[in-house]
């Protein structure tokens, strides 16, 4: 067994699991290196609950070496990982690696990248990705980016840290709170509710300039914004016309066109990946229950039946499965439903759980929940049978949103 | 208003540093927009801070300005209609006066949901004084939901003390 990385901490349970056995050799010169390029690799392929580190010490290897296999065929290992990380003379680093597959003895490839030093963890990342590729046929979500908020003292942060929860950077921080931040589909904006003004407003937020504008500040509460996948439009809640009703607006900002008619509130709405339907959240039936209608508004058909308080739905990429949080017996719990079935799983032990979002490649969930008393973010499996905390900031930390695939 | 400060603006600059994968055995091509040996790339954020926006003023004397709700509750019980009545007649005769009304929940269940159970309780207050014949005009019903509790931890007693309406004069 190598030893537990630090940043994190992975919880196995459940039986039936395949996990694929990799070597991850120390990367020629990461000791010297200001990130452990194989640590970072072997965390979040290990994460992804589909791989398990096998033993690589006392092995000196890079993506040149010709690897004895029979000695890693000995090692139990399926695959094998090589590579080097060296700092040029303007600074930069490059880094390099190939993958082996043991048992068929075959080269699978390899890439290099040439990075400045706060782009490691990212190299990193995308070598994670890689492996997860070839090896599983499904892409990757470890160089994606995970939005949350953090509350500390009187300060509230938003954060955008790598989907291990590392290499965390601030994008907003303010005396008032922020909630709800949704990354547009291109990677670049988050949009947010701030308290700033002393009322809820939604922003929209490039994060790599900090440039950011209003998008919705009318009379009373303007909450929970998701945007459309085209990345043209949001979805909003605005109480201006009263109560909590739903409505569009431009991304580009100007006059929302209203979604919903009712007396009751219609609240957190969330697109499909196809952009044709928003699920949202409405208490039209006496209790808040997830419902579903077309994007363009219209007649709402509801989806949950098991219970008096299902909120804050999230849809998978590949449209299968929606995640949302169920109040049982006075525990707020994460709930996966099969959509095509309807069947429902409750995936957590935990009683404080909030704020479901997909990883793109729709195989995690991240969310917010209550661990030893205090604020905590988890990713799991579908299944549940895979959870990891993520490492983040002292003092509570909360609402994350999962964005999308990265450009490369 | 709102002001905002921007950090490293030279950052900026530098977005998009990381550059594309490469093939092993081909030549690694860099895309020349990274900065040597700096921090940052394509994963750079550019940090933003917030400053507090909105002023306090007086409201009338002797009024209190905090209405307490029910569990699961969004109508104005009778013994908070002398506060009603209070700031009715102080908003009637002076129409210039402007107020936000500030609704809150306690800290069970989820964020987006409690700010509209939040909205709720101030537009109760809101439409408890427009029915005594205050402009809409000068009310503005808004929320925090469970964000900004007045007492801080869990419990009846907590929670009872954290379902309020509250009353600012913001003008």
């Amino acid at each position: 067994m190598l030893p537990a990385l630090a940043q994190f901490r992975v919880e196995v349970s459940g039986v039936g699991l395949t996990q694929l056995p990799i070597a991850l050799v120390p990367f020629k010169g990461q000791d010297s290196s200001p990130q452990k390029i194989s640590d970072i690799v072997q965390a979040d392929l290990e994460r992804s609950g589909q791989f398990r580190g096998v033993d690589a010490s006392g092995q000196a290897l890079d993506e040149a070496s010709r690897p004895d296999l029979s000695l890693w065929r000995q090692r139990t290992a399926d695959s094998l990982v090589v590579g080097s990380v060296t700092r040029l003379a303007d600074g930069r680093f490059d880094v390099k690696f190939r993958l082996w597959d043991v048992v068929k003895g075959q080269d699978l490839g390899g890439q290099s990248y040439t990075v400045p030093q706060g782009d490691l963890r990212l190299a990193s990342h995308r070598i994670a990705d890689f492996v997860y590729e070839k090896l599983t046929g499904e892409k990757g979500i470890f160089s994606t980016r995970i939005a949350y908020v953090t509350k500390g003292g009187s300060r509230y942060s938003l954060w955008v840290a790598d989907a291990d929860g590392e290499n965390a950077q601030a994008a907003l921080a303010s005396p008032e709170p922020i909630i709800s931040p949704c990354w547009s589909s291109n990677g670049q904006q988050l949009a947010y509710v701030s308290f700033e003004s002393r009322k809820p407003v939604v922003y929209v937020h490039n994060v790599a300039s900090g440039q950011r504008r209003l998008l919705a500040n009318f009379k009373g509460s303007n909450s929970a914004p998701a945007w459309a996948p085209d990345g043209n439009s949001l979805a909003v809640t605005l109480s201006r016309d009263g109560g909590s009703q739903l409505y569009t607006i431009p991304a580009s900002g100007g006059e929302p066109r209203r979604l919903t008619q009712s007396a009751s509130i219609d609240t957190e709405p969330v697109y499909s990946a196809d952009g044709s339907t928003i699920y949202f959240v409405s208490d039209r039936g006496g209790a808040p229950q997830i419902y579903k209608m077309s994007a363009s508004g219209g007649n709402p058909t509801r989806v949950t039946f098991s219970g008096t308080y299902n909120i804050s739905p999230s849809v998978s990429g590949d449209g299968r499965w929606l995640a949302y949080i169920s109040r049982i017996g006075g525990a707020f719990k994460l709930q996966v439903m099969e959509l095509a079935t309807g069947n429902v799983a409750s995936i957590t032990d935990t009683n404080a759980d909030e704020s479901p979002s997909f990883a793109p490649n729709s195989k995690l969930i991240v969310y917010a929940t209550h661990l030893q008393g205090r604020e905590a973010l988890m990713t799991t499996t579908l299944d549940g049978k895979i959870k990891a905390r993520l490492a983040g900031q002292a003092g509570d930390i909360r609402e994350p949103d999962w964005g999308p695939f990265q450009k490369q | 208003m709102l002001k905002r400060t921007i950090y490293s603006l030279a950052i900026v600059a530098l977005i998009a540093g990381c550059s594309s994968g490469t093939k092993l055995n081909d030549t690694p091509v860099t895309d020349g927009r990274g900065t040597a040996g700096q921090q940052g790339g394509a994963s750079t954020v550019t940090p933003v801070n917030a400053d507090q926006g909105a002023a306090t003023a007086q409201g009338p004397i002797g009024v209190e300005r905090i209405v307490y709700f029910d569990y699961d509750s969004y109508t104005v019980k009778p013994e908070f209609q002398s506060i009603i009545d209070g700031h009715a007649r102080f908003l009637k005769s002076a129409p210039q006066r402007r107020i936000s009304i500030e609704g809150h929940t306690d800290e069970r269940g989820g964020r987006e949901y409690n700010l509209a159970l939040g909205q709720k309780r101030a537009e109760a207050v809101r439409r408890a004084l427009t029915l005594l014949g205050v402009n809409d005009s000068q009310i503005e019903a808004v929320s925090f939901g469970k964000e900004k509790p007045a007492v801080q931890g869990g419990g009846e007693e907590a929670w009872a003390q954290n379902r309020r309406a509250e009353i600012r004069y913001t003008r």
